[in-house]
């Protein structure tokens, strides 16, 4: 059976959350690392609650399949360290490679006086309109963060949508079908299901337009 | 830039959601997932769920009822109650809880603090403290364990500043005295501990009106405030608290 979205399942935190909220929403979702499975999904979901060097390790032999799949154009979502893992590489704890996918590093968000690390809790993102994850969701929004690190997006074709936490840090990017959100969907209420509920429609289509 | 967080808690016992004063004389308020999604819905932030009958030993309970929340729940949820190694934090986890909250099992063990947070990560670490007035001294307070039925030789101020140092994200600040009474929060107990350590106080006990939230925020330096009572008996919505905070200049997220 194909699901039209499958949650890519490697040991990491939560990935049960993110495939409740799927089904939540009435999409078919699967929690799986089977290859065939992934590759006969209309869309893949990226999760991860863990240190990036953990994470990456964790997805292991699954790391090149889904990124010729993304380069192939099926849609990806990537959330929190899933999200992370899009980019070139990240210092959290060494220095460790990612996907690649968008050009950028994972570095650590700058300590200040008044701003406490980790970023946890709701903040505010400013939503770029034309960002398709965000349709339906007027200017701004809240979300539920909890992360350490950041990506500092240097991709020129990336579409990036900020929040503000003492500078404006990347929340969310869009380069063509690649999707990443540093915050959590799943756990941002009805902000956060419509979100991916726009996920589940940009598969939907993109499911309309491959030939089987 | 953050906002403050409004946090319902529901204390569980028997697969019952229950409130009482002071830790005690408990009365019904209904069923854990029920309570728990129409808060999410009605705005809620964040849910604190804590088994108040798992102290005396781990129950299987917890975990169905995580796996329940977390199908009907959409906002992060933290667990506590009778919480004792990393490996059943791993199970709560897991099962779709996004913090564990630990207090008795951290007192008489507090490596399990940094345990947690170096396989977990500190944001999923929540250090919980019911603190107890002192009645000799000003501005002292006693740490509490095992539901709060046992007082102990450890000073509030100086757990938290340690149970930081070891670990620990976040801290729920519980005082027994205001609990349930709704006279409004200890905010010396809160300011204290706040000025104290970096991270996040969730200010909890004593609410039970709009000005209450709004000057443990305030007064009392807290990130968050958690409330129980004057939820559950529909004193007030959560829309309300966060309006009427908002009307007074607090970052919320509405």
């Amino acid at each position: 059976m194909s699901f039209m979205i499958v949650v890519i399942d490697y040991n990491v935190g939560n990935v049960r959350s993110v495939c409740n909220a799927l089904r939540h929403i009435g999409c078919e979702a699967a929690l799986s690392k089977e290859i065939e499975t992934i590759e006969s999904a209309a869309g893949i979901v990226l999760p991860g609650v863990a240190a990036f060097g953990y994470a990456i390790s964790q997805l292991a032999e699954l790391a090149e399949p889904i990124k010729k799949l993304a380069l192939a154009g099926k849609p990806l979502l990537g959330i929190c360290v899933g999200y992370q893992m899009l980019f070139c590489y990240s210092s959290e704890y060494g220095k460790h490679n990612g996907l690649g996918l968008i050009s950028g590093s994972v570095i650590p968000i700058p300590a200040g006086s008044q701003l406490s690390v980790p970023h946890m809790g709701w903040n505010q993102v400013k939503l770029a309109e034309d960002m398709d994850l965000f349709a339906g969701l007027g200017k701004e929004k809240n979300f539920y963060f909890a992360h350490s690190f950041y990506a500092d997006v240097t991709d020129r074709q990336t579409k990036v949508a900020y929040t503000d936490y003492g500078f404006a840090m990347p929340a969310a990017v869009q380069k063509a079908n690649v999707y990443g959100v540093q915050f959590h969907p799943e756990k941002s209420s009805k902000s956060g299901l419509k979100v991916l509920k726009n996920f589940v429609e940009i598969c939907e289509k993109e499911k309309r337009k491959t030939p089987k | 830039m953050l906002t403050k967080r409004i946090i319902p808690c529901l204390d569980v016992k028997d697969n019952r959601v229950v409130k009482g004063i002071k830790f005690l004389n408990l009365r019904d308020a209904g069923d854990p997932v029920e309570l728990g999604a129409r808060y999410s819905d009605e705005g809620a932030d964040e849910l604190v769920f804590l088994d108040i009958t798992a102290t005396i030993r781990f129950r299987k309970t917890i975990v169905e009822l995580v796996e329940k929340v977390a199908e009907n729940v959409f906002i992060p949820f933290t667990v506590g109650g009778g919480i004792q190694t990393v490996e059943q934090m791993d199970e709560i986890l897991r099962s779709g809880a996004d913090k564990v909250s630990v207090n008795t099992a951290a007192v008489s063990n507090p490596d399990l603090l940094t345990e947690a947070a170096q396989r977990f990560g500190n944001q999923c670490v929540v250090l919980a403290i019911d603190a107890r007035r002192s009645k000799e001294k000003a501005r002292k307070w006693q740490v509490c364990v095992k539901a709060g039925s046992e007082p102990t030789e450890t000073d509030v101020v100086e757990w938290a500043v340690r149970g930081e140092k070891l670990g620990a994200g976040e801290i729920l600040l519980t005082s027994m005295d205001a609990d349930g009474t709704k006279v409004g929060y200890d905010n010396e107990l809160n300011k204290t501990v706040s000025d104290a350590v970096d991270i996040p106080v969730i200010a909890s006990g004593g609410a039970g009106k709009l000005e209450h939230l709004y000057d443990a925020i305030v007064d009392g330096g807290a990130d968050a405030v958690l409330m129980a009572s004057i939820t559950h008996f529909g004193n007030y919505t959560i829309n309300q608290m966060k309006e009427y905070l908002a009307s007074r200049g607090i970052a919320m997220n509405l």
